[in-house]
């Protein structure tokens, strides 16, 4: 139990983090590939085609995924963001940092694909439905987040702001994806859910995991890769750095 | 008793001063020199706690400042360079205020009293925007007579003073000093008090 | 001046009070923005009563939310710059109950005149009379909530660069749940849907408002005084 402990707070340093994650990517990315090419088979091949919705609902196998990892890459910023506040581990800050454009860049690919969606099905590039506006207001949350690190010059300072927005806006996802569920049953919108397909076979179950899965892996991958870059930057005149240079 | 270990102190890239050690017991006083941008109020503000310092601790009768926030800050008075008075309110209000929000209440007799000491009688209904530098470093200075504490750290305490007004506060150091205080000072001139010793970052 | 020994707490909300009479200019600009917002709608959507009735609670809503993100900018940036804050950091006293003393100074300042004036913008709007009695109550829930919420993202966002903008980025997204109840409550009872459920929400925001935002504002401003 002591001796896992002493390891996990060996690798919260950003010396030996930096290696550790090198060696990591190069799998999570292969990771990402092999798995993406098999959902996407599976997706796009395989799975039969909507009695209903014809051919156009094959994109859920990107917009489902997208939308999941949207949701879960903020929780594990509010994660290392609490572990940052708590124990000031310098890599905290970097994490999160380093997963925000992802968790963005999600949000934003759900929103899209919801669109290409929603304007054969509905017949409107955009409805007022529950979930789409939840992802729509959990977008602005990224931007809020990444705009806020970026206009702060001292990384200390924009680490513990930017912890401190996160852990605030976990706390209010859940307020705001119910208060936008209550305000749609309200005005009693357009109720088309979009995760409901009419009947879930098994194809395409497999499908979507695996797409999930790769984007699992693709965000593991980018985010190690992003927050190798970021220690670079912030740890410039460090000796690790200088040793890692000369090498 | 004040004591500093092993303090570091970084801005950004820059690192401003590296394993700082230094005790400072009761009724001593300490200057703190050194050039522009040397890390002079970087390490009064380690020191008040508003700060966390990179490496090192800082101790108070023993105990880690942050630890008990506000027991340290009872016994600190700081007065740092950019005064903290309100340009639309009066050195009354402002001094009211100031000693209110800190818990510790003052009548208005000692709050006139102070001011008068430091030559600001007939200026206590003027509102702070009306007064000239000096005259705010006094309103600032008057605090150190109503506020109680067992440490000083001053931030410049002598810059736009004139010659009288130093002297006065010179005096109230020296009285500090006396009744087993201490303090922490930056300044540039050397400071005529005994008792002393100089840091220089 | 002749309370030697009021508590911290009051003394914060009495000196942002005595501060905010002495620009009195600030806060009736801020309260005429909030008319004009709401007073500009109908002429841009048109003067159909029916339709502007339907819109009428938004429409102050909103209005309530953008004089609120007006005077925000202001909640922490003079005690900033002159140094106050830092002092008010020092304090023995506890920091969260003088932070907490300008969060209801500000609510005092800025979000009190908006619930007052409310009712006479909703007599334009045509709204009946038990409509803004409803109005007034969801605002005088919901524009605490907008102080305190706030709060936080004024206390993120002091002294960095571009401060305003970033602001609203941050903070109005959060206030969604607020609007949706705050507007919902008289939307549903103009519609004769009964507006308990969306009160009892609106509080319940208000009372984890009331909880974290306070404490949340604190260590912003201890990041922000590093």
């Amino acid at each position: 139990m002591s001796r896992s402990l002493v390891n996990w707070f060996k690798y919260a340093s950003p010396a030996s983090f930096y290696p550790l994650a090198g060696r990591m990517i190069p799998y999570f990315a292969a990771a990402a590939a092999v798995l993406g090419l098999a959902g996407l088979w599976i997706g796009l091949l395989v799975a039969p085609t909507d009695a209903q919705q014809g051919e156009g609902y094959r994109i859920i196998f990107v917009h489902v995924p997208a939308s999941w990892m949207s949701m879960f890459v903020y929780c594990v910023m509010a994660f290392w963001s609490a572990l940052g506040l708590a124990f000031k581990t310098r890599l905290s800050g970097m994490m999160t940092a380093a997963l925000a454009p992802t968790g963005a860049l999600f949000a934003f690919l759900s929103l899209w694909t919801g669109a290409l969606w929603g304007k054969p099905m509905w017949g409107a590039w955009w409805v007022w439905d529950a979930r789409l506006t939840s992802q729509l207001i959990l977008f602005f949350l990224y931007l809020g987040f990444i705009a806020l690190q970026s206009s702060i010059d001292d990384p200390r300072r924009a680490d513990k702001a930017g912890a401190l927005l996160a852990l605030v806006g976990v706390i209010n996802v859940p307020i705001i994806y119910f208060s936008v569920q209550w305000w749609n049953t309200l005005h009693q919108g357009a109720s088309v859910s979009m995760t409901k397909a009419p009947s879930m076979a098994h194809t395409m179950l497999a499908g979507m995991l695996l797409m999930a899965l790769a984007f699992w892996a693709y965000t593991i991958a980018v985010a190690l890769a992003r927050v190798r870059c970021i220690m670079l930057e912030r740890e410039l005149s460090s000796e690790w750095v200088k040793r890692n240079a000369t090498e | 008793m004040l004591s500093v270990t092993q303090l570091t102190c970084q801005r950004g890239e820059r690192v401003l001063f590296q394993d700082l050690h230094f005790e400072l017991p009761d009724a001593h006083w300490l200057q703190i020199a050194g050039a522009n941008g040397a890390g002079k109020t970087s390490l009064l503000r380690i020191l008040a706690g508003l700060t966390e310092p990179v490496q090192g601790t800082v101790l108070w009768n023993g105990v880690e400042i942050r630890t008990e926030r506000s027991l340290w800050h009872r016994d600190l008075l700081y007065v740092g360079h950019q005064g903290a008075l309100k340009e639309e309110l009066n050195p009354e209000e402002n001094l009211f205020f100031s000693l209110g929000l800190e818990g510790f209440g003052a009548s208005p007799t000692a709050v006139r009293a102070a001011l008068q000491q430091f030559g600001l009688q007939g200026r206590e209904h003027l509102p702070v925007r009306y007064l000239s530098a000096g005259q705010r470093r006094r309103v600032l200075l008057s605090r150190l007579l109503l506020r109680p504490g067992r440490l000083w750290i001053l931030d410049e305490p002598f810059t736009a003073l004139d010659v009288h007004a130093s002297q006065l506060m010179t005096q109230q150091i020296q009285h500090h000093l006396h009744q087993g205080g201490s303090a922490i000072l930056t300044s540039h001139q050397p400071i005529p008090l005994s008792g002393g010793s100089c840091l220089t970052l | 001046m002749t309370f030697p020994h009021a508590s911290p707490f009051i003394l914060a909300i009495r000196r942002d009070l005595l501060l905010a009479a002495r620009h009195k200019t600030e806060i009736v600009t801020a309260l005429f923005f909030f008319v004009i917002v709401v007073n500009l709608l109908p002429l841009g959507i048109g003067p159909d009563t029916d339709l502007l009735r339907k819109i009428a609670p938004g429409a102050l809503w909103i209005g309530a939310l953008l004089a609120t993100l007006l005077g925000l900018q202001r909640l922490f940036a003079p005690d900033h710059a002159d140094g106050t804050l830092e002092q008010m950091a020092l304090s023995p006293q506890s920091f969260t109950l003088l932070v907490a003393g300008k969060i209801v100074a500000h609510w005092l300042v800025s979000g009190l005149p908006v619930v007052l004036i409310a009712p006479i913008l909703g007599v334009q709007f045509d709204l009946p009379g038990r409509s803004l009695g409803l109005l007034m109550l969801s605002l005088l829930l919901g524009t605490p909530i907008l102080s305190l919420i706030g709060a936080v993202g004024a206390a993120l966002t002091l002294g960095v660069r571009g401060g305003g903008a970033l602001l609203s980025l941050l903070i109005l997204p959060l206030y969604i749940p607020a609007l949706i109840f705050g507007a919902g409550a008289v939307e549903a009872d103009l519609a004769g849907l009964g507006a308990e459920g969306h009160f009892s929400l609106l509080g319940a925001v208000l009372l984890v408002s009331l909880f974290f935002a306070p404490w949340a504002t604190t260590a912003a401003l201890r990041v922000a005084l590093e």
